[in-house]
Formats: structure tokens, sequence, C-alpha cells
């Protein structure tokens, strides 16, 4: 008995835990300064290891903008990104060029949002996590914690 | 030669203690009247350029693509959709503390949307008008 509500425990905090992501204590100045001007500071455990690698050996045209960082800069970030990444088998193949957007584990937790959702302007891009999950720079994206922009459902 | 060592040095000095708008836009000023006998900023060319549309990139055709019209207004990234704070001072006093921030920002921005690095006269023009306007 006291097993089973230990798996239903478990079974509980798990989902909740997958969906807490803050930035770990030692995240370098760099990654803030660097990686979450242009856009939320994405928790490193949404792309695998070997994705945040070609992400980061592709800054010249990131996404359409030479986002290219110093030696330094990118040795440390790429080194606390390996360090915190996701598991690649959990989170499915992320693409070429790797998008956090692309991977099978961000599909199905966002195959209920309609397309005139992902279209509204103040929505703008599926890279604007901020736009519904209002708990996102502090890497809560419980459900709880989801607001769609008024008059979108 | 040697001048201009002490020069850069002094130069590089400032900008590593630089805190305030106006020193960075004396520290653009000062290379721009090396290159420009008698330059002085001007908040008006600065806001000439914060309004030009260079037309190069299509997401971000002008400074107000992401900085809206009134730099006292916060903006939004044009492509990620983000939310960008206020660029003028009046609205947001920590913008233009830290020289190379600004000129990380000059950098990259310039080369995104006016297609080419701005020159220093440009970006002092373009700190004046960010520290004046109201």
């Amino acid at each position: 008995m006291k097993r089973l509500a230990l798996i239903t425990l478990l079974g509980f905090a798990l989902p909740a835990f997958a969906d807490r992501m803050p930035l770990p204590a030692n995240t370098p100045a760099s990654f803030k300064a660097e990686c979450a001007s242009c856009h939320l500071a994405y928790p490193p455990a949404l792309l695998a290891a070997k994705d945040w690698q070609r992400t980061m050996a592709g800054l010249k045209d990131h996404f359409g903008t030479d986002a290219t960082v110093d030696a330094k800069t990118a040795q440390e970030i790429t080194a606390f990104l390996e360090r915190n990444a996701g598991n690649s088998d959990r989170l499915g193949s992320a693409g070429e060029p790797p998008r956090i957007t692309q991977t099978a584990r961000f599909i199905r937790k966002h195959r209920e949002v309609s397309a005139k959702t992902w279209s509204d302007p103040r929505v703008k891009s599926a890279a604007n996590c901020e736009a519904c999950h209002r708990g996102a720079a502090n890497g809560s994206f419980s459900e709880r914690e989801i607001t769609l922009p008024s008059g979108l459902k | 030669m040697k001048t201009l060592a002490t020069l850069s040095l002094m130069l590089i000095s400032i900008a590593a203690h630089a805190e305030t708008p106006q020193q960075i836009r004396q520290i653009y000023a000062t290379e721009a009247a090396a290159q420009q006998t008698g330059f002085s900023p001007s908040a008006k060319r600065g806001e000439t350029l914060f309004r030009q549309r260079f037309a190069l990139n299509d997401k971000m055709p002008a400074c107000t693509s992401c900085h809206t019209d009134s730099p006292l207004n916060a903006g939004q990234h044009s492509v990620t959709g983000k939310s960008v704070k206020a660029l003028a001072v009046a609205a947001n006093a920590e913008r233009f503390a830290d020289p190379a921030k600004v000129e990380k920002w000059f950098g990259r921005n310039c080369k995104e949307v006016v297609g080419r690095a701005c020159t220093p006269a440009e970006k002092a023009d373009f700190v004046a008008y960010m520290s004046e306007v109201r």
C-alpha cells in the first residue's frame, strides 16, 4: 500500500518536474547576455547536447541573424549547454538547423494550440514562449501558468 | 605615433569606466571628430537615422521595426516576438550605460538593418537622440 502511494506520488511529481526548468544557479552571465536578448533564455533541457553543439557552431547564421560571440564566450556557453542539455531520446530529432519547436516533445505538448493562436501578432512566433507561458522567464512551463492572449483559445 | 597610442589608451580607459550616456556619446564624438573636423553630435540627425527605412532586411527594414516609432515605447522583436525595453534614456535609465554593450548592439543592429557598420558620427548622433528625446 505504501509502495502504491509512493508510485502514485511519483506519477504526479514527474510531469510537474518536467515543466519546471529554472536556469541553474551557476548559469554563466554570458548565457543571459548573449542568448536572452532577442529571445527568452531557453532552458538548456529543451535540446539535446548534439543539437546545442550544432546551434553554437552555426551562430554566424542563427535563423538569419549573425549572433556570433567571441571564442571564449562560445566555449563557456557551449559547455554550459552541454552540461544541462536534455535527453535526446525523449526530445526526439530537432531537425536541421536544430529547432526546439521541431522536437517531438514540443510538438506533442503544443498539439492543442490553434493556427489562429500561432499567427496572432501578440504571439508572432513559436519562439515567443512568454506570450502564453507567463512563468517562462523563470523556467516555469506548467499548465497552470498558461494564459493565452485575450480573445484566443 | 606615441600620441596616438596615448589617445587610444585614454579612450579605452574612458570606455571601461564610462557609465553615462553623455560619456558614451563623447567617446563616439571624439572618434568622429578625428575623421571630420568640427564634428558635433546632433540629436536631429540621430532621429533621422532612427526613422530611416533601409529596407535591406524584410523583417527589419528600419530601427523602428522592433523599437516602434517612438523610442520612449517598449518594442517587440520582429522575428521572435520578445518584448524589447524602451531605447530612450528618459524611459529606461539602463540604456547607454555600458560602452561594451552599446558597441555590441550597434555592431549587430547596424550590420543587420543598415547593412554595414555605423560610423562613429552616426553612433554619436544616435546616442544624442536617445539621450535627449522626451
